[in-house]
C-alpha cells in the first residue's frame, strides 16, 4: 500500500455487558483505509459491523460497554480520546451517514438550519449566511433539485431518497476525510440506490475521501468498493481485495452469500443456494470457527478458532479464516455449486 | 388454459386528499392504483415490482377486501368480490390469506406461537381444543419451525423464524391463494433464500397460487412464473419472469432493470462504463 493509512484500526474488540453476560459484538477487528478507498464491511445483523463502525466514532462509549484495541485517525488514538476531542473530530473530519433517512433528522428542524448548526459548531469563525449559501451548494452537489427552496423544508417534506441526500449533504458539510456510511442505500428504491452510488463513487475520486461502506448487499459492493471485509459473529472471517472476494473467494461463509443471491444476469436456478441454520447468539458461541453449525464442510479441527491469515501464496494481502486447504476450498466450493461466479481466465 | 383462479379488472384505487377546517372538501385524489388488470391461474405465481409508492401493496389490499377499491372488479374463482361486505367476505377469507413484510410488526407480541397460528382454525370453527393444538404443531414442522416452539413468544424468535410463524397462520386455514406482500425484504440475505425456498416447497406441496409482491426484481423473478411492472399505479408491462428481465419492452422497466446493482465486479464495471458513455 502506497498513501498512508487515514484510518487504522488494530484488535478492535467491543463488547457489552448485559443480563446473559457479556456480549462480544466485536472480536478483534482490524483493517486500515486510505485516502480515496471505498472499504466496504459486509456481515449480517448480530455480525459487529455497525458496531466497529459506531466505535470509531466513539458512538458505543457506554457504562455497560468495554472497548479495546486501538483506532487511529492520523496517528490520533481515538479509543483512548476525551469526549471534547471526539466531538471536535466528529463531524468535521470524520463524518458518518445513517441507513434510517426518515428518523436521522430532527423532525420539527428546517433540514437547512440542522446543517447550517453543524456547520457553525465546528467553524465559529464563518461570517452570516455563509454556512446556508455552503449549505446551498451542497444541496445541488448532492442533487437536490431547487436547492434554495428546499433548504428550508422539513424533514417530512423530504422523500425517502431526498433525506439520504440531504444527509449526505450534512455528512460532507465541513469536508470530512473520511466518510462512515452504515448501510445508505437501504432503505431506499434501486433507482435511487444507483444515484447515491454514483454520487459516493465521484465524491471519493474527487475529494479523496476515505470511505468505509457498511451494507449487506453484495451488489451494492460489486459496484463501488475497493477492498472488502465479510464480518460473522464479531470477527473478520474474509478480506481482501473486491476481485479476489467475488472471483477467489476462500471462506465458506463467503461462498454462501454470494451463492444466495438472486441474480439477473445469469439463468435462475431451480433452487436457490441457501445457507442454512441462522446465525449464532454472541452469547453462546459455538466451540471454534462461529460458522461451523451452518458450514457443509465442516470437519474436526474446526473446533478450534481459525486465525485470519493470508493462506494464497499468490495473494498476500487476502486473508481468511478457514482451516481448508485452498486446494480443498477450490473443489469443494466448485462442488457444492454455491459459487455465483466463475473466476475470470488469467 | 385453465379458468383463472384470481382475475383482476381495472381495478382502480384512489384516496381523497381534504382541505377545510368545517367542511372537508375534497380537492384532489391520490390515484394509488390506477386501473390495473392481471389474472393469476392456479398453482402459478404472478410477481408484482415496482418501487415504493407504486401501489403496488394498496393493490393488494384492495384485492383481498381490507380496502375498498374505488371501481372495478376482482374475481376469485368467478365469483366478484369487490364491493363485498366483511361478512360477505369472512368465509372467503379462508380461501385467500396474506404474508406481511415486517415479521417484527405483524406478530402480536402478547400472545404465544400457538395462539398467533391457532387464531385463524378457532375463529373459522375449522379446529379446537387438542384438535388444534395438533394441527398448530403440524404446521409450524411444516415451515421449518419446531413443535415445541408452541408456548413461546414472538420476541424469542429471529426475524427468519418470525416470518416462518407469519407463513404457518398464513397455512393455517389451506388456502387456495397466498398474498405476500415483500415477504423477505427484512431478512438477511442468507435467510432470505431460506424462506423464498420455502415458499417455493410449500407452493409445490400445497398446489399454493401466490401474488407475490416486491421491489426486489431478483427476488421476484426467482420465484414468479409471470412479472407484472408497476409504476404510479399503473401496470406498465406483464410478461413471463425470464421475459420481462431479459427482453423489457417498457422503459420503465428498463430503467428498473438497469439500476439493479450486479453482483459481479467486471460486469459492474462493464455497465457503468457504458451508462457514462451514453451521458
Amino acid at each position: 500500500m502506497s498513501a498512508a493509512p487515514i484510518l487504522a484500526v488494530e484488535g478492535l474488540r467491543v463488547g457489552f455487558a448485559t443480563e446473559g453476560g457479556l456480549l462480544q459484538a466485536v472480536d478483534g477487528v482490524s483493517f486500515q483505509v486510505n485516502p480515496g478507498e471505498v472499504l466496504a464491511i459486509v456481515g449480517e445483523s448480530g455480525s459487529g459491523k455497525s458496531v466497529t463502525a459506531q466505535t470509531i466514532m466513539g458512538l458505543t462509549r457506554s457504562k455497560n460497554a468495554r472497548i479495546e484495541g486501538s483506532v487511529r485517525f492520523e496517528g490520533e488514538e481515538l479509543v483512548e480520546a476525551s469526549d471534547a476531542t471526539l466531538r471536535r473530530l466528529r463531524g468535521d473530519r470524520i463524518a458518518m451517514v445513517f441507513q434510517d433517512p426518515m428518523t436521522s433528522f430532527n423532525p420539527v428542524q428546517r433540514i437547512g438550519r440542522q446543517i447550517v448548526e453543524a456547520m457553525e459548531a465546528h467553524r465559529g469563525d464563518l461570517a452570516k449566511g455563509e454556512a446556508r449559501t455552503r449549505t446551498i451548494e451542497l444541496f445541488e452537489a448532492v442533487g437536490i433539485p431547487e436547492a434554495e427552496r428546499r433548504v428550508d423544508d422539513y424533514p417530512h417534506e423530504f422523500s425517502g431518497g431526498m433525506r439520504q441526500r440531504a444527509m449526505i449533504a450534512m455528512a460532507l458539510a465541513l469536508e470530512p476525510e473520511v466518510l462512515i456510511a452504515d448501510e445508505p442505500t437501504t432503505a431506499l428504491d434501486v433507482t435511487i440506490q444507483a444515484q447515491i452510488l454514483r454520487l459516493l463513487e465521484d465524491l471519493n475520486r474527487e475529494r479523496g475521501l476515505a470511505t468505509i461502506l457498511i451494507t449487506h448487499d453484495l451488489g451494492v459492493v460489486a459496484e463501488v468498493a475497493d477492498r472488502v471485509l465479510v464480518m460473522y459473529a464479531g470477527k473478520v472471517v474474509e478480506e481482501g481485495t473486491l476481485e479476489e472476494i467475488f472471483y477467489d473467494p476462500q471462506h465458506p461463509y463467503t461462498w454462501g452469500l454470494l451463492g444466495s443471491l438472486t441474480r439477473l444476469d445469469c439463468p435462475r436456478p431451480v433452487r436457490l443456494p441457501q445457507i442454512s441454520g441462522v446465525p449464532p447468539s454472541l452469547l453462546e458461541l459455538p466451540q471454534g470457527c462461529a460458522f461451523r453449525p451452518r458450514c457443509p464442510h465442516e470437519f474436526d479441527k474446526c473446533t478450534q478458532v481459525p486465525g485470519l491469515e493470508p493462506r494464497l501464496t499468490e495473494a498476500p494481502e487476502h486473508c481468511d479464516r478457514c482451516w481448508l486447504t485452498p486446494e480443498q476450498k477450490r473443489a469443494k466450493r466448485r462442488v457444492a455449486g454455491q459459487i455465483g461466479l466463475e473466476a475470470p481466465a488469467p | 388454459m385453465s379458468e383463472p383462479l384470481l382475475q383482476v379488472t381495472d381495478l382502480v384505487k384512489h384516496f381523497p386528499i381534504k382541505r377545510g377546517i368545517l367542511i372537508d372538501r375534497e380537492v384532489d385524489q391520490v390515484r394509488a392504483v390506477d386501473g390495473i388488470s392481471f389474472s393469476i391461474e392456479p398453482g402459478q405465481t404472478l410477481g408484482l415490482v415496482g418501487e415504493s409508492g407504486s401501489g403496488k401493496s394498496t393493490a393488494c389490499r384492495a384485492v383481498l377486501q381490507l380496502i375498498k377499491p374505488s371501481s372495478g372488479s376482482v374475481r376469485f374463482e368467478g365469483e366478484e368480490i369487490a364491493g363485498s361486505s366483511r361478512r360477505q367476505m369472512r368465509p372467503l377469507r379462508r380461501q385467500m390469506q396474506m404474508i406481511f413484510q415486517d415479521p417484527y410488526a405483524s406478530l402480536n407480541p402478547r400472545k404465544r406461537v400457538g395462539q398467533i397460528v391457532g387464531d385463524p382454525l378457532k375463529r373459522q370453527g375449522v379446529a379446537s381444543g387438542a384438535d388444534l393444538r395438533k394441527r398448530v404443531q403440524e404446521l409450524l414442522e411444516r415451515v421449518g419451525l419446531s413443535s415445541e416452539h408452541y408456548n413461546r413468544f414472538p420476541h424469542e424468535f429471529s426475524g427468519g423464524q418470525r416470518q416462518r410463524i407469519g407463513i404457518a397462520r398464513a397455512l393455517a386455514l389451506r388456502p387456495k391463494l397466498v398474498i405476500a406482500d415483500e415477504p423477505v425484504s427484512a431478512l438477511d440475505v442468507s435467510i432470505q433464500a431460506q424462506i423464498i425456498n420455502l415458499l417455493d416447497d410449500l407452493q409445490d406441496e400445497l398446489g399454493l397460487t401466490y401474488l407475490f409482491v416486491a421491489h426486489d426484481i431478483g427476488v421476484v423473478r426467482h420465484i414468479s412464473d409471470r412479472i407484472a411492472v408497476m409504476n404510479k399505479g399503473k401496470i406498465v408491462e406483464e410478461g413471463s419472469a425470464d421475459q420481462v428481465c431479459e427482453q423489457p419492452r417498457d422503459e420503465y422497466t428498463k430503467k428498473l432493470l438497469a439500476a439493479v446493482p450486479v453482483p459481479d465486479p467486471r460486469e459492474a464495471r462493464e455497465r457503468q462504463k457504458a451508462t457514462l458513455g451514453r451521458q
